[in-house]
């Protein structure tokens, strides 16, 4: 019988903490961009949403490798990254949290805007009749009014950083108590044949899956106050 | 008060709205069939829609002019707007309904109690939008659109989705806003009878041009209104 090592622990401590920084990371920018999405108007705007859904159809290696090539200690911004503050962002930790950052985003942004488009703009107009600037509007109309279905976005790009894989493993690597995530893990377990602890961490890969989908599913089913 | 709009152009779906007029009654209404373009018109004096051409003063003081590109936004126009369907706040209680634009307003004339003793809604503070009746949501948006003290109120067809009874009992809060408050009103409507009983002048919208514009018995009464009947809903 196969039991949790304390390696185990710490991965899946570290996936569910990366996995965490990365949502709270996009937060900002993926309400901003919903927000703009689902209520503004400009030359491009088709442009930006095919950008910010990208990650989501194309390859995770492939989103993975052009992570890699930018954030490089040679690349773009790796070494501008490196230059300016002398850190090094592939194969750390900080890679982790990039990659899972990159591929949750599509899942927020989807999230939040479906949930701002639910929202009756007849409202914000008439707020702003009242007096109201958007950050205003935003924060006692719209958000309210969307909270549960902003939330659901939420959780579900949570639980997309925790089960990803493919960008991560070549951005940040397969590094014990440096990088390995859980779903690492995993396929670092199937390649050494140890099949019996493959399915432990699967089991908890997918009892975090699981409750991640039930609480968006909650979420966006409830009926908003 | 006196709002005029020159050379307004707003091209919409299916038309182009051309508006030039200068209203000053007491209770001012366009009238006009479904799609004739009220509803917009409300929203370009509002700041709720950009016309690409055109001036909209509002006493003087310019509110959009397309030659200069000035547009002061609908924040800061202080124009009350009550849409068709009321939009009140749901998850906001009566109170916060009716204090939401107040609390940003200064120097608001009427205080929020005598406003709310004046539209009878004073019971009604602590209830949640959810719960109240067509009527009462009525004579709450009016209070809310008031208590951030506008300098015109427009109303988008206020009484079209009420029953006859419900109508007579919200025509007295309008006369009343109209005489208490002594706030201009712009009245959007497609009942000739509404417009008779409640305004002072009236424009005729088809197809988003101005066909007559005058006091409604001239309109309604002297001239031939069959002109205007066969498009109307």
């Amino acid at each position: 019988m196969t039991s949790f090592s304390s390696g185990d622990w710490w991965t899946i401590g570290f996936s569910l903490w990366t996995a965490a920084c990365s949502t709270l990371i996009i937060l900002p920018f993926g309400i901003a961009t919903a927000w703009l999405l689902a209520r503004k108007n400009w030359m491009g705007k088709s442009l930006t949403e095919t950008l910010v859904t990208l990650p989501l159809v194309m390859p995770p290696v492939a989103t993975g490798l052009i992570l890699l090539e930018l954030f490089g200690k040679h690349g773009l911004l790796g070494s501008f990254i490196h230059r300016t503050f002398g850190t090094e962002i592939v194969f750390t930790w900080r890679a982790v949290v990039l990659a899972m950052s990159v591929m949750a985003f599509p899942l927020m942004v989807r999230g939040a805007r479906t949930a701002f488009e639910t929202v009756n703009p007849r409202l914000e107009q008439v707020a702003s009749t009242l007096g109201a600037s958007d950050l205003r509007i935003f924060f006692t109309i719209t958000l309210p009014l969307s909270f549960r279905g902003v939330l659901a976005g939420i959780v579900l790009s949570f639980a997309r950083a925790l089960g990803e894989f493919g960008a991560t493993i070549l951005v940040a690597g397969n590094i014990p108590y440096k990088t390995t995530t859980l779903s690492i893990s995993i396929y670092n377990d199937i390649q050494l044949g140890r099949d019996n602890h493959a399915y432990m961490l699967l089991l908890v890969a997918a009892v975090f899956a699981f409750c991640a989908l039930g609480a968006s599913e909650w979420f966006s089913r409830c009926k908003q106050s | 008060m006196k709002l005029e709009l020159q050379e307004i152009r707003l091209r919409l779906h299916a038309m182009e709205l051309q508006l030039n007029c200068t209203i000053e009654g007491k209770i001012t209404a366009v009238f006009g069939a479904t799609g004739s373009g009220k509803t917009s018109l409300l929203e370009i004096i509002a700041g709720l829609r950009k016309p690409e051409y055109g001036k909209i003063l509002l006493d003087g003081k310019v509110l959009q002019d397309a030659s200069t590109k000035t547009f002061v936004p609908a924040r800061k126009r202080r124009v009350g707007y009550v849409p068709q369907d009321y939009a009140i706040f749901p998850h906001k209680t009566v109170c916060e309904n009716i204090t939401y634009g107040k609390t940003l307003s200064q120097n608001t004339p009427v205080s929020i109690k005598d406003l709310c003793i004046t539209l009878e809604i004073t019971h009604l503070l602590s209830r949640r939008p959810n719960t109240l009746s067509g009527g009462e949501k009525q004579r709450v948006a009016f209070a809310r659109a008031l208590a951030a003290a506008p300098e015109i109120l427009l109303l988008d067809e206020p009484l079209s989705s009420l029953d006859h009874a419900l109508k007579q009992r919200i025509t007295p809060y309008i006369m009343l806003i109209r005489d208490e408050f002594k706030i201009p009103i712009v009245y959007v409507t497609h009942s000739s009878e509404e417009v008779m009983a409640l305004c002072d002048q009236a424009i005729i919208l088809q197809d988003g041009k101005i066909r007559a514009h005058g006091k409604p018995e001239d309109l309604f009464v002297k001239s031939d209104f069959a002109l205007y009947l066969p498009k109307m809903s």
